[in-house]
């Protein structure tokens, strides 16, 4: 048992990265997964060259869908928009690093969801939005 | 069958060829029979032996193996009627499930007698399949929908019922027992004020025909509808009952075949109960795989399984707060007034990350809301983890629940 959620996981989960909330966010948007009660909310504030400067999530669920979110914004801090567009399943995949069983893949996913969601206005989002 | 004087669960693990498989090495531990059983041999040889050896419809081939299916099936149905203790089987509607049987309700006596301004009283502690049909009829009909709550201790608030009872409501509908917390409710006494004030009373017996005797004409129902996959039955087998006289009175559900006696082009006299009620080829296999299931039950006895689950939800109760600290449990902490079913949260584990790392271990528990949201919000929990119990759970799969949610708990524990 042990064995399945890295101490990373538990890490993220127990004390998240960019947990909060933005003063003055450019976008924000709100995701849940109504089966299982997992939620989060993104806030992002972007500048005018199209860069994400700041990224704060709130949130309640799981440690798969926290820890997630946790590392998703970790990763697109500072990061332009145009490189934001390449993220996809795999990456919250292989950031989170464990087995994710066919039931819990909606936890893993609420976060990039979210944030296509907070985006899809401004992204023409490259890696493909359903099951990939 | 011998008869047992007591249930032996460990015993009767072999009459179920799941337990044969192994899961990461260890046998099974089902905790998740709320949600639907374990099915025993005697049940998936009745349904094969009917696709293999006689598989004709029901009601129509004038040949052997015809009145063969049609013997089997209409068995079934009286086997569920005796199960139930309904004097008539004419009184057994078949159908898919309890969801069915609540919609068929809904629509063919809910839409005829429920009118504007009308009162339906349901419960906070309702599966959805409870409240959605009643949502749905009262929506189209601009009628009332009342809700009676239930305690910090999960028992229905009976002054409150008592209250909503003043309204003179048309229909009650309430569940025998709560999938969500357990708790069993006093039914008896429930039906006799619902009358007291001219209601009909439907009762939700999906949990309570598998697990406790169940007597409809003891119960003083009007309506009465169950699974049959959650009592050891396949997937697509259940029962509706409804007293004679209000299912000669109620108008159709589906129309089809089957269900006619006189077919013209402008209009249709229909069949007699149960038939009225039963449009286009019914699951045989199903209804003939649930008919084994309750001689299955009947041979246990049902006072064994309650006694034996009885058992289970109080040793439950002793040991898993004294060997999980964090653990916070849902619902009545007597033994005598809860089902198998313990329903539970843990200070800094969410119901699926305990539901995920217990399957490593081999261990089947439900986590969500188990179709019960408002009675979620009421608990005042997002999503809750539960295990539940039936004929082959022992002490063991409680101690290696007990041992794992430790574990789980150490995990998760702030540092």
């Amino acid at each position: 048992m042990d064995d399945l959620y890295r101490d990373e996981i538990l890490e993220h989960y127990r004390n998240p990265h960019n947990f909060g909330t933005l003063e003055t966010p450019t976008t924000a948007k709100e995701g849940a997964n109504p089966l299982c009660g997992d939620r989060i909310t993104l806030m992002l504030a972007i500048n005018d060259d199209g860069t994400v400067e700041d990224v704060a999530f709130t949130g309640r669920g799981c440690a798969i869908s926290q820890a997630s979110a946790s590392m998703l914004t970790d990763e697109i801090k500072g990061k332009p928009l145009s490189e934001i567009a390449t993220l996809g399943r795999q990456d919250v995949l292989d950031n989170l690093g464990i087995e994710i069983s066919p039931a819990r893949m909606k936890c893993a996913m609420l976060s990039l969801e979210t944030l296509r969601s907070a985006l899809s206005d401004r992204v023409a989002w490259q890696g493909k939005t359903d099951e990939e | 069958m011998a008869i047992v004087r007591s249930l032996d669960p460990v015993a009767l693990r072999a009459d179920f060829a799941i337990f044969e498989r192994e899961f990461r090495g260890r046998r099974l531990a089902y905790l998740d029979s709320a949600a639907t059983s374990l099915k025993p041999r005697v049940v998936t040889e009745a349904v094969t032996g009917y696709l293999n050896n006689y598989s004709a419809n029901v009601h129509r081939g004038i040949y052997e193996i015809g009145e063969e299916a049609t013997a089997a099936y209409e068995g079934a149905r009286s086997k569920i009627a005796a199960f139930i203790g309904a004097t008539d089987p004419r009184e057994i509607i078949m159908v898919r499930n309890a969801t069915e049987a609540i919609n068929l309700v809904a629509y063919a006596w809910g839409r005829h007698n429920i009118k504007q301004a009308d009162t339906i009283v349901t419960t906070e502690m309702e599966h959805h399949s409870n409240i959605i049909p009643w949502q749905l009829l009262t929506q189209e009909k601009d009628a009332d929908l009342e809700f009676v709550s239930f305690d910090e201790h999960g028992y229905i608030n009976q002054d409150s019922y008592e209250v909503l009872l003043r309204t003179k409501p048309k229909l009650v509908s309430f569940t025998a027992v709560s999938n969500g917390i357990g708790t069993i409710n006093p039914v008896r006494e429930m039906v006799a004020k619902a009358h007291e004030v001219g209601a009909l009373v439907l009762v939700d017996g999906a949990q309570a025909v598998p697990h406790q005797p169940v007597n409809v004409q003891e119960m003083d129902c009007d309506f009465f509808v169950f699974s049959g996959h959650k009592a050891l039955g396949p997937p697509g087998s259940g029962a509706l009952w409804a007293r004679r006289e209000i299912l000669e009175a109620m108008p159709p559900f589906m129309g089809g075949g089957e269900m006619i006696r006189e077919v013209h082009l402008r209009h249709t006299t229909f069949n007699e109960v149960p038939y009225k009620f039963e449009a286009g080829t019914p699951d045989v296999s199903a209804a003939i795989g649930l008919g084994a299931a309750l001689d299955y039950l009947s041979g246990l006895g049902m006072e064994h399984v309650r006694a034996h689950e009885r058992e289970l939800v109080a040793y439950a109760l002793e040991v898993l707060p004294e060997r999980v600290k964090s653990i916070r449990i849902h619902g009545p902490l007597s033994a005598s007034d809860r089902a198998g079913v313990i329903t539970f949260n843990l200070a800094d584990a969410h119901p699926h990350d305990v539901a995920t790392l217990l399957d490593r271990e081999a261990i089947a528990v439900r986590a969500g809301h188990h179709c019960t949201m408002p009675l979620h919000q009421r608990l005042g929990e997002e999503a809750s983890a539960r295990a539940s119990f039936y004929v082959y759970t022992d002490r063991d799969d409680i101690d290696r629940l007990a041992e794992a949610l430790n574990k789980v708990e150490r995990l998760f524990a702030k540092n």
